[in-house]
């Protein structure tokens, strides 16, 4: 295992006139730049009609009657909707992570029949011929309510004074972990500290609205989706709404990002599968903004208590971890199995005695949360990454000396940490310095002394983040054991074509992540063929049959990696027919990327394309060897994979005005080799952006009654270009042992490290006000509020306030 | 309804129109441009920028009826023969992931570099900030509209 640098890695790479190391520029990108895309909302089917849903405008009711007649006799509606008209078809929406044995899983019909529990709960819908007749339908339906008292905050909803959410309570489900001796570690340590901090909640604020257009002919479904998971949803649909699964097509067409929120099984998907076959009819809907910002999953939203012991060298002992983790009204498609990532990472990479750690599930009257980019795991990380920093100040040393003197070392891999994962391979000490140079480390830290010193109102903070993580979900066997409904293979078919040419066939589903590029490079690479003769096909249940799709940084490690062993099958095929063509023995050939040759005599042999012309022929195959080189391949990875790299960022910070300026942010990550380091590099910046974005920016914020407020993009702050900095990016290259291409997951790494270095470069400048915590996001409202609490109380550590 | 007379993309089209229909709506659902996507209901977003007499417009902040008369070029409309400089740019510099925000962001920097033809990297983040997108974190982004300068592209 050895570690070098991205630009030594990459060089390499094109001397050896390779595909992998190559920044090629997108294939996809040719439909994208000039607007010839298929976004689903682009789709038009003969006789389509539009859907519009009425949704709950309160958190929380009873629904006392709902009338839709007058709907029906609008302008060019042609039909109207309650819950009951579904009530017999609809099922209940699903949840595959039932975490524990007694876990609570309310009932959660796609359309409420009953009772609603967030504001914006579907409970009718019109369906018209064009959307605004669809619109304008929906304020003629009447619906009735008897309000009841809403459940807004996780950290009073477990009271026995609370109002109950479901029949059942408040608590979905409490989960443990624990490994080696807490109670000694607590006992023995002379340094303990506690802290508690708040995940706010954020909106995943995809770029591409949802959308659904659903067909249904004889009894057979076409389902176009803005999805992530075309092959997950066709089994899910299949078995909430019980229409054999073969008669079930799902198409993922280009999907406009998703961050976790498309990995999800809809009520609009379910309930346009249950309209378009009582109407005979196609059927389209397609989110506003507004809408999606209430009804798309939430991500985040938890309260941390973080407990930690040490030795004064900085010596981490033990470490206990207390969650209260908000559900939102109903468990969706893995709502419980995401605050529980986070129980493999709040170690990170520090080596320690004991661990535990509890977590408990509790329902609101919200949206419900799930997956958001990183999905447990940036949450781990902020903890662990902002109490290493608060540890740091309690023994008076640098920041990065207290994790290094608790990091698993690069002659320690493979290293089994106290959280039960075994981390494959590492080079925590090369990121570090790698980041330090770039930043500039001492120089920043002698201009902070220096502004300290000089009482500037601005004042500098240096913010660091030594992040790794779990992706490339995953081995099946471990999912298994977590009670996950799924398995964490991925499926890849590789298809040579009479002319040379090359279809892959991929499970994955892209939504902005290069496929297309990076399989063809990958394919380019092993079978040698030029990177233009490969096509990548993916996101449509018909063309790419078997598929475990797209999330929690899987695709190049389990999707790239079961392309890889397609290729390696073709070639294996190809052998066979390549010395009967060549006349030679099997045993004699030499594969050299896109031909076989007799070994010690290079001169005779075949290449690829000769052997797939051949084999299309089939007029003289060696006997019992089938016409066909087509392969396919399932990849079961063995472990996870552990990106990891270190993250430095400097903010300077009006204390007149609380305004947080990113001044320079350094990101080293390794991410083991690299196919494309163009795609790479820009999955790196917008992961670190959505984590710069929860640190400064993104809050999903309700009002006492459980009205969200946050409804626009003029209310929730995504950041614009002008928000942000430039960001200084580099790679150590340390390969992955688990896997044959050495590739670790990058899709999430960003997001995971850049939150706690913000914050901590924050606190690291206003400590010296007596400042300890600023809740996210770190507005200048509660910038300069945790200044002025500061300083009024000396030198007593506060907190800003939470609102 | 209200009849417009309106010049998309080098065509001319005549129609009969609600008078609440929005620009957006009138371009991918009369016109069939469905290369401009809609990304917010509240003009936000920006990914429904398209040019309208050359200048960037949020079409959905524009009602069909008041684009009667004008010259709109779309994401479609913007290739002459070959990739207008700033499709070259954001292709070459990996500028797009998802490539939702992609239509509204070039057309944005299209207008961006008619009004200011050498843009600092601070003047282009300023100059797209009504243009969102959740993929690239803007870097890539910044490089492509400052490669495109580079390159010499003024207005169309």
């Amino acid at each position: 295992m050895t570690t070098t640098t991205g630009a030594e890695a990459q060089a390499a790479a094109e001397k050896a006139g390779t595909e992998f190391g190559t920044p090629r520029p997108r294939k996809e990108d040719a439909r994208l730049v000039t607007g010839q895309t298929t976004w689903t909302d682009n789709l038009t089917l003969p006789g389509m009609l539009h859907i519009a849903f009425v949704r709950s405008p309160f958190a929380h009711a009873r629904i006392t009657s709902v009338d839709v007649s007058a709907a029906r006799g609008m302008p060019g509606v042609i039909a109207a909707f309650s819950g009951a008209d579904f009530a017999d078809e609809q099922g209940s929406l699903p949840c595959a992570w039932p975490v524990t044995p007694d876990i609570v899983i309310p009932a959660h019909p796609p359309m409420a029949t009953e009772e609603v529990r967030y504001v914006g709960e579907a409970v009718a819908c019109v369906v018209a011929r064009d959307r605004y007749a669809a619109a304008d339908a929906v304020s003629a339906v009447d619906v009735e309510y008897e309000p009841l008292p809403p459940v807004l905050d996780i950290r009073t909803a477990l009271d026995d004074s609370s109002p109950k959410v479901h029949e059942a309570g408040n608590k979905s489900f409490e989960w443990v972990f624990q490994n080696g001796d807490l109670d000694a570690a607590f006992r023995e340590a002379p340094v303990v500290i506690e802290r508690n901090y708040r995940q706010q909640r954020l909106i995943p604020s995809a770029m591409e609205p949802r959308a659904v257009v659903c067909s249904c002919v004889g009894g057979e479904f076409t389902l176009w989706s803005a999805t992530q998971i075309p092959h997950v949803l066709r089994v899910m649909l299949a078995l909430v709404t019980g229409v054999p699964e073969q008669n079930i097509r799902v198409i993922a067409p280009d999907v406009g990002g998703g961050f976790g929120s498309k990995l999800q099984v809809t009520a609009e998907e379910v309930l346009a599968m249950l309209i378009a076959r009582k109407l005979g009819r196609p059927v389209k809907w397609t989110e506003s903004r507004s809408e999606g910002n209430m009804t798309v999953h939430h991500g985040r939203d938890q309260w941390q208590r973080i407990r930690v012991a040490a030795e004064r060298d900085g010596r981490v002992r033990g470490l206990s971890v207390d969650l209260l983790a908000d559900m939102g009204a109903y468990l969706m498609l893995v709502t419980p199995g995401v605050p529980l990532l986070g129980a493999f990472m709040f170690p990170a990479i520090y080596k320690m005695d004991a661990y535990s750690f509890r977590c408990t599930g509790v329902f609101t009257t919200k949206m419900p949360t799930d997956a958001y980019r990183g999905a447990g795991r940036p949450e781990a990380t902020f903890g662990i990454e902002r109490t290493m920093d608060e540890l740091a100040n309690e023994l008076g040393m640098d920041p990065l000396e207290v994790r290094q003197r608790n990091w698993i070392t690069h002659g320690e891999f493979p290293y089994t940490t106290i959280a039960g994962l075994t981390y494959d391979s590492g080079n925590y000490e090369a990121a570090t310095a790698r980041a330090k140079e770039l930043f500039g480390y001492d120089q920043l830290r002698q201009e902070q002394a220096a502004r300290r010193a000089s009482g500037d109102p601005v004042q500098l903070g240096i913010g660091v983040s030594t992040f790794t993580e779990m992706c490339g979900l995953a081995p099946s066997r471990v999912l298994g054991s977590l009670a996950y409904g799924a398995g964490g293979w991925e499926n890849a078919s590789v298809r040579m074509l009479p002319t040379g040419k090359v279809e892959v066939v991929t499970g994955s589903s892209a939504h902005g992540q290069g496929h297309e590029t990076a399989w063809s490079q990958i394919v380019a690479d092993r079978l040698g063929v030029p990177f233009e003769d490969i096509r990548v096909l993916h996101g449509d249940t018909q063309v790419s049959p078997k598929g475990m799709d797209t999330y929690g940084s899987r695709s190049l490690t389990v999707g790239g990696v079961a392309v890889l062993s397609a290729c390696d099958k073709v070639i294996e095929k190809a052998k066979v027919i390549a010395a009967g063509m060549i006349e030679a023995s099997a045993n004699d050939l030499e594969w050299s990327p896109g031909r076989f040759a007799v070994r010690g005599d290079p001169e005779k042999g075949v290449t690829i394309g000769e052997i797939a012309l051949a084999t299309f022929a089939a007029h003289n195959l060696p006997d019992g060897v089938e016409p066909s080189l087509d392969s396919d391949a399932t990849y079961d990875p063995d472990n996870f994979s552990f990106p990891h790299g270190t993250h430095l960022c400097a903010t300077e910070i009006d204390t007149e005005t609380g305004m947080v300026t990113i001044r320079s942010y350094v990101a080293v990550d390794d991410v083991g080799t690299v196919v494309n380091p163009l795609i790479v590099d820009g999955q790196v910046h917008g992961g670190i952006a959505q984590g710069i974005a929860q640190a400064l920016y993104e809050e999903a914020v309700y009002d006492e009654d459980g009205n969200l407020l946050t409804t626009t993009m003029a209310d929730y702050l995504l950041p614009s270009a002008a928000d942000l900095p430039h960001f200084t990016t580099d790679r150590t290259v340390t390969a992955a042992t688990t896997n044959p291409m050495g590739v670790k997951g990058v899709g999430e790494a960003g997001t995971i490290a850049s939150t706690p270095a913000v914050v901590n470069a924050i606190i690291d400048a206003l400590r010296q006000f007596g400042v300890r915590d600023v809740p996210m996001p770190c507005t200048p409202e509660r910038v300069w509020r945790a200044i002025q609490a500061g300083r009024d109380s000396g030198t007593q550590a506060q907190n800003g306030a939470v609102r | 309804m209200t009849r417009i007379t309106v010049n998309v993309d080098g065509v001319a089209y005549e129609d009969d129109v609600d008078p609440r229909l929005l620009l957006v709506h009138y371009l991918r659902e009369t016109v069939g441009k469905t290369g401009t996507p809609i990304g917010c209901d509240t003009s936000n977003c920006g990914a429904c920028t398209v040019l309208m007499d050359g200048t960037s417009v949020k079409s959905c902040a524009v009602l069909a009826v008041q684009a009667d008369g004008s010259s709109v070029t779309t994401i479609e409309g913007l290739a002459n023969g070959e990739w207008h400089p700033l499709q070259q740019a954001f292709h070459a510099e990996h500028a797009l992931q998802c490539g939702y925000c992609t239509p509204g962001m070039i057309l944005a920097a299209v207008d961006l570099l008619r009004d200011n033809p050498h843009p600092t990297d601070q003047e282009i983040r300023d100059g797209l900030e009504g243009n969102l997108c959740r993929c690239t974190g803007y870097q890539n982004i910044v490089s492509a509209v400052r490669r495109a300068a580079e390159a010499g592209v003024t207005a169309q």
